[in-house]
């Protein structure tokens, strides 16, 4: 495949790269990239890659664009209150780039339907809101040997992780199981400022895209957190769980399920 | 003894465990934090009888939910 003149300028940016190239710039637009949720996380992620020239992207959602999400996600607008949110993000993401493919999934990330979503991609991406999401996307992605950047983002806060199969731990070998509905608070709960899902989102556009040219060190076996306060930054090891339930040795849950649902206030939606 | 928590120098008493320590450092939902001592994770059942040496490495990971 030769690039169009358009291709070529559009992406010369990245192909004047030496770590992207001709060859690397193939790669993107030959990749597939999941993101589940298309929330703080997964709107600076999907305009990114879209922008990137990932040639797949495929956004899961369930939820229509509200007023209450646009102080941070970015990839709505005010005119898109109501609408579902893989639609208007599927429209951002063309209006940045026509050169992709956008498959939208308007539906919630279940056991029941998450392996057949998962299967046709390269990478994903955990843009939710809640640990059972959190969870099943996680086995998902051990049980299909699929790599994915986990992450999660509260008040001034947030972190990730990058998960590769048999490159280092998996989101359970660090936390076993889901903490009880309301244990632990959410978003809309305890509130997020908006430019942490940039941020954080933002990285993990980097790690997809890093992961998919295949240059530098991605954080498997690492948790990256970051403080927004302190404006602070810090990478913390993960050893890998030998009994993870998951990706252990003797692995314990072999199939997928999903743990109840905690849902955040009065609306689902964060 | 100096021990290392979350990337900063601290002074504590010999015999500290981790779940004294986890008090001391007002971790905010102790109940859920996953503890590593020296790059190794110990198990929440351990917290107790867990104590901690001089040069210790200690890290607390937290859940973070949100996302969307």
């Amino acid at each position: 495949m030769a690039f169009t003149n358009e291709q070529m300028e559009r992406y010369s940016r990245h192909i004047i790269l030496s770590e992207v190239g001709v060859k690397g710039q193939k790669k993107l637009l030959n990749s597939k990239v999941l993101i589940i949720g298309a929330g703080g996380l997964g709107a600076p992620v999907g305009m990114y890659l879209a922008a990137a020239g990932v040639g797949t992207i495929g956004i899961a959602d369930a939820d229509t664009v509200d007023l209450s999400n646009l102080q941070r996600q970015v990839i709505h607008t005010t005119a898109d209150v109501g609408k579902p949110k893989v639609e208007s993000a599927k429209e951002t993401m063309l209006a940045i780039n026509p050169d992709i493919t956008v498959n939208t999934y308007h539906e919630f990330v279940l056991a029941s339907n998450i392996a057949d979503i998962v299967k046709d991609y390269d990478f994903v991406i955990d843009g939710t809101d809640n640990f059972p999401a959190k969870f099943l996307i996680n086995d998902a992605c051990v049980l299909a040997k699929k790599p994915f950047s986990h992450a999660g983002i509260i008040r001034f806060q947030g972190q990730l992780m990058t998960y590769v199969p048999g490159e280092g731990p998996c989101y359970r070998c660090v936390f076993k199981s889901p903490p009880p509905p309301d244990a632990v608070p959410t978003c809309s709960q305890a509130g997020v400022i908006g430019a942490m899902g940039g941020v954080i989102g933002s990285l993990q556009a980097m790690e997809a895209i890093k992961y998919i040219i295949g240059k530098g060190e991605l954080l498997t076996g690492q948790l990256l957190t970051y403080d927004a306060l302190k404006m602070e930054f810090r990478k913390i090891k993960l050893p890998h769980g030998d009994h993870c339930a998951v990706c252990g040795k003797e692995p314990t849950i072999t199939e997928l399920f999903d743990y109840e649902q905690a849902v955040c206030g009065v609306n689902y939606d964060e | 003894m100096t021990i290392t928590v979350a990337g900063n120098e601290k002074e504590y008493d010999a015999g500290l465990t981790v779940t004294t320590l986890i008090a001391a450092e007002e971790v905010e939902t102790p109940e859920y934090v996953t503890v590593s001592i020296n790059d190794e994770f110990v198990a929440s059942g351990d917290f107790e009888t867990t104590t901690l040496k001089d040069g210790d490495n200690v890290e607390f990971l937290y859940f973070m939910g949100g996302g969307r």
